[in-house]
């Protein structure tokens, strides 16, 4: 037996979480749903002219995605604990941090597959056209943050009895500055503002990214560890 | 091959393991026996790398903890209550996953051979969740020897059997011992501890109050020494 890589355990792990996923559809279905059903409430709710629409587009988008986003992790981290499937991966002679980065590309593949499906029900709905290179990067930044921090909370909120109600509160405060910079890098792109301006909430995401990766990468094998 | 010594684990205020002392030479099958609270699953766990001891010394084929937990995983299987396998799965898919996991290479063919060992080489496709409580025993056991570990761990492995299904894991534990292999196993079922094991511990409210091997009980019966390495 050789000691596997840490690419191959963490593909393992993005591979048996797409099989399982794409058999049940459990996790994308419930984000899916919620996220529907939350743009659809926002288009009766906001009833406004095209320009105020166009403005509020990033914080509807965000709201949704950060609220379905939580759905999945905490349901993500749920499959492996209630089955004790957890166990499972901590067995392997592989580094702790190869199962967190496992998760969290399962986490992330799962969050973009629920944005490519509302992107266009949204720009449908509000007629505001969101398929943009430069929007889906940030789409994508923001994504790549929000998950790196939330499947770190999420493993934590798993190992206890509430987690349903620990992980949001644990995620929404740490992730209020990757939510706050997405909304105005997104706001500011749809509403054509100058590359200067949005240069500080791109800024954010990056840093942001980089530095909860890497505290993720640090502190795994403590949350995981009895 | 597994050697514990003064190990202690707390949870907050509450000491599990107190100065526990314990080995295990390569081959043996030790039956660790011991009422509910004793600290059994806390020891397993330790040795098992998913807890960190508090204080003590372990080492297990001479690699100490937590130091070198990665090396120690490598040669470790473990079978506990849970059978650790995804329902959404097929047999060969959990297999697969656990195979990659490990490193294991050519795992097309040990996965072919892990099932036949177990009996479920002709339920490969079906999906985990279609098994009853035995079987999915049976393929928690292939799941662990997947990578042909040096010391197996059993954590209360007959828990929720039939007795159809616990005569055929009484099989697959002979075979995996028959191997060679070194084995620590808890239960209460003390009649198939007996028959299994060639050592018999009793863990109580967190140190090992007795120890003998089969030819040291063959003039009683292991539940008269269990009754009384309680009592003492």
């Amino acid at each position: 037996m050789s000691k596997p890589s840490p690419f191959s355990a963490v593909a393992a792990i993005v591979q048996k979480d797409l099989s399982a996923e794409f058999r049940s559809f459990e996790l994308i279905s419930a984000m899916l749903v919620f996220s529907l059903l939350v743009i659809i409430i926002f288009n009766f709710a906001l009833e406004l002219d095209v320009v105020v629409r166009q403005s509020v587009t990033a914080g509807v988008l965000w709201t949704t995605f950060a609220f379905a986003g939580t759905l999945g992790l905490n349901r993500s981290m749920s499959v492996e604990k209630d089955r004790g499937c957890m166990d499972g991966l901590l067995l392997a002679p592989v580094d702790r941090s190869v199962i967190y980065f496992g998760k969290a590309v399962s986490n992330l593949v799962f969050m973009l597959v629920v944005e490519a499906i509302v992107l266009p029900v949204y720009s449908m709905l509000y007629n505001v056209n969101l398929f943009r290179l430069d929007l889906l990067g940030v789409l994508v930044l923001g994504s790549v943050g929000y998950i790196a921090v939330g499947t770190l909370l999420s493993t934590m909120s798993a190992q206890t009895r509430t987690r349903e109600i620990l992980l949001p509160i644990l995620l929404f405060p740490v992730a209020i500055p990757v939510l706050l910079a997405s909304v105005k890098a997104s706001g500011g792109l749809l509403a054509g503002a100058e590359f200067s301006e949005i240069l500080t909430p791109l800024n954010i995401l990056i840093v942001y990214d980089v530095v909860f990766i890497a505290i993720a990468f640090m502190v795994f094998d403590f949350v995981v560890e009895e | 091959m597994i050697s514990v010594k003064k190990l202690v684990k707390r949870f907050g205020l509450k000491t599990i393991l107190r100065g526990l002392d314990f080995s295990v030479a390569a081959g043996e099958f030790v039956a660790l026996l011991g009422p509910n609270g004793a600290g059994k699953t806390t020891f397993l766990r330790i040795i098992a790398t998913l807890a960190r001891p508090s204080l003590g010394l372990v080492k297990i084929a001479g690699h100490r903890l937590p130091d070198e937990a990665a090396q120690v995983r490598a040669k470790l299987g473990v079978v506990s209550h849970l059978p650790l396998l995804y329902p959404d799965l097929t047999a060969e898919e959990n297999l697969k996953f656990y195979a990659r996991m490990y490193g294991v290479a050519n795992y097309e063919l040990r996965i072919t051979e892990v099932l036949e060992m177990v009996g479920l080489e002709k339920r490969r496709k079906d999906l985990v969740r279609t098994f009853s409580r035995g079987m999915q025993q049976r393929l928690a056991i292939s799941r662990a020897v997947i990578h042909d570990p040096e010391v197996m761990l059993f954590d209360e492995p007959y828990t929720g059997l039939d007795q159809d299904a616990s005569e055929m894991l009484d099989d697959v534990l002979r075979s995996v011992a028959a191997e060679g292999r070194t084995v620590v196993m808890t239960s209460h079922d003390l009649a198939r501890a007996e028959d299994l094991a060639t050592r018999f511990d009793v863990l109580s409210r967190g140190v090992i109050v007795a120890s003998a091997t089969r030819d040291d009980i063959k003039q009683t019966n292991l539940l008269a020494f269990y009754k009384q390495a309680l009592e003492n």
